[in-house]
């Protein structure tokens, strides 16, 4: 096993992203990410890679519509009201179809809102981010070391689906400090790419990215080849962890810090004999409806925890089909749910006062 | 299983996060698991700082420290705004030198070090979070050469080494009191 070394959640991003060969990074500081951005203003030169402050989070993300459509790993990363910014070139970048790791470490908002972390991007990551019709791979790490296997595993899906991913952490994911063993990540191969815009050499036709199609019949079709990729997306990347759930009969969901908040109250719950347990989504779209499923088959309620007004709660009630009661347990604008908290809704959920 | 949860607290620029992270360090390399948690608020730059840190057997679930096992208050701020949030059984340990007041819990133990003061006697002016930390370890049975010499090496950067031997003195100081 590798040395295992304490790092903050935004630094382990930003050297698993160079691990997985990112060797381009464009942002724009701002609290609580800007370690990333420090990280890559201090990494980048001393390795061949770019790290370039733009002057704004919209010029940063055109800059990563550049550098992937020249078929390379190349990532930005802000929190919400920068990311917010970046809309229309997300919404870009799904529209000619290039990969890109965004990071989003939220904080409260809306509007310029707070510095304290946040939750309330769900709905925001889940559905895009920007205009038209698309998805982004959305996945919610709980802990520093994910913060580094989903940022490697962000830019392998990326690649294998052509499309951008995200990682959404929050404020406190990206601060904390925790025991990370680098060494470990696995990088896959970099698939081929052969509609990069690489020079054709004189030897095949110009690739062409683009995201403008003026014949509606061709605009369809591009977007109804891209939601076949997402219908195949549904069906083989959703993860969710499950603690306690074997014979839960109050389900607690819950991502990122709130899942970790949540846990100290499952098993809290658990010494007072109420039968809980957690289920965590590690990937938020796709979201990991078939778990949610197969448990309101057998428990009695769930509790949706959030540090926001009620987002996932939305997905929770859809993949559960309604056939159980869904409440919820919140804190909003940079405030955290306490463990407590948390406990006091299994306890009211499993008398039945939902 | 055990788990201790600790609240460092403080004015920006008395070491509070550079003690927890010493802290977690050591925790990592006896074995444990470990999460270190700042405030990062606009109250840093110049403010009061904290941080949380968890030494647990087990995986630690939330790193946010809201009932700590052990506070360590090196500013009166701190002790007037934690104090009431210790668990029953806690430990507080003080810097006597900037807090004038007693603790005034009956359910928890209080134990002061004049450490700003016993700093800068003793030419060191900055490590009065060391002192402390030093006597946080001797009084949880924690300090041992190895754990706190193989922490230090890892919190001070190859640039600082040369003030490797002086932290170590001010934890030395700190558990001898």
């Amino acid at each position: 096993m590798s040395e295992k070394v304490l790092m903050k959640g935004n630094e382990a991003i930003a050297e698993a992203a160079i691990v997985a060969g990112c060797r381009h990074y464009f942002g724009y500081p701002i609290t609580p990410q800007t370690e990333i951005a420090a990280y890559m203003a201090k990494k980048m030169p001393k390795i061949g890679g770019t790290f370039l402050q733009a002057e704004s989070e919209i010029a940063a993300i055109n800059m990563v519509y550049g550098v992937s459509s020249a078929g390379l790993r190349v990532m930005t990363s802000s929190s919400s009201p920068g990311v917010s910014l970046k809309g229309e070139g997300l919404s870009y970048l799904a529209g000619a179809d290039l990969p890109a790791l965004i990071v989003n470490v939220q904080r409260g908002g809306p509007g310029l809102g707070g510095i304290q972390p946040s939750q309330s991007d769900y709905f925001q990551a889940t559905r895009g981010g920007g205009h038209g019709d698309y998805h982004m791979i959305v996945l919610a790490p709980s802990s520093v070391q994910e913060m580094a296997e989903l940022t490697v595993k962000g830019f392998e899906l990326a690649d294998q689906y052509r499309m951008t991913a995200m990682i959404l952490a929050d404020g406190t994911m990206g601060q904390m400090m925790e025991p990370v063993a680098l060494d470990d990540l696995k990088v896959a191969p970099m698939p081929a790419k052969p509609w990069a815009t690489t020079g054709t050499g004189m030897k095949r036709p110009h690739n062409i990215v683009n995201s403008l199609f003026l014949k509606p019949e061709e605009l369809e079709k591009t977007n109804f080849e891209r939601y076949e990729r997402y219908a195949k997306i549904q069906a083989t990347e959703a993860r969710a962890e499950e603690y306690r759930m074997e014979d839960a009969e109050i389900a607690v969901a819950a991502f990122g810090i709130a899942a970790r908040v949540s846990k100290n109250a499952v098993d809290e719950a658990r010494k007072m004999g109420i039968k809980a347990g957690l289920i965590r989504p590690i990937t938020l779209w796709p979201f990991p409806n078939e778990v949610f499923r197969k448990a309101a088959g057998h428990v009695k309620a769930m509790i949706s925890v959030e540090l926001s007004m009620g987002q996932m709660i939305e997905d929770v009630r859809l993949a559960s089909e309604c056939r159980v009661p869904v409440t919820l347990c919140n804190r909003a604008g940079g405030m955290i749910p306490t463990p407590e908290q948390v406990l006091e809704a299994i306890v009211a959920a499993a008398k039945g006062g939902c | 299983m055990k788990t201790t949860q600790f609240l460092f607290s403080g004015f920006g620029g008395q070491g509070i996060l550079f003690a927890g992270k010493f802290l977690a360090y050591k925790g990592l390399i006896e074995g444990k698991q470990v999460s270190w948690l700042p405030s990062y608020g606009p109250e840093m730059r110049g403010g009061t700082a904290s941080c949380s840190v968890i030494v647990s057997d087990e995986a630690v679930g939330s790193p946010i420290v809201s009932k700590p096992d052990v506070l360590i208050a090196m500013n009166l701020p701190s002790l007037d705004r934690f104090e009431g949030a210790v668990a029953p059984g806690g430990i507080i340990f003080a810097d006597s030198t900037l807090i004038e007041r007693k603790v005034t819990r009956t359910d928890v133990k209080a134990i002061y070090v004049p450490a700003t003061k016993l700093a800068s006697d003793n030419g060191f002016p900055t490590l009065a979070n060391m002192i402390l930390l030093g006597k946080i370890l001797s009084e949880l049975g924690e300090f041992n050469d190895a754990g706190v010499e193989a922490a230090l090496a890892k919190v001070i950067s190859a640039k600082h080494a040369d003030m490797k031997e002086i932290n170590l003195k001010a934890l030395r100081l700190g558990a001898g009191q």
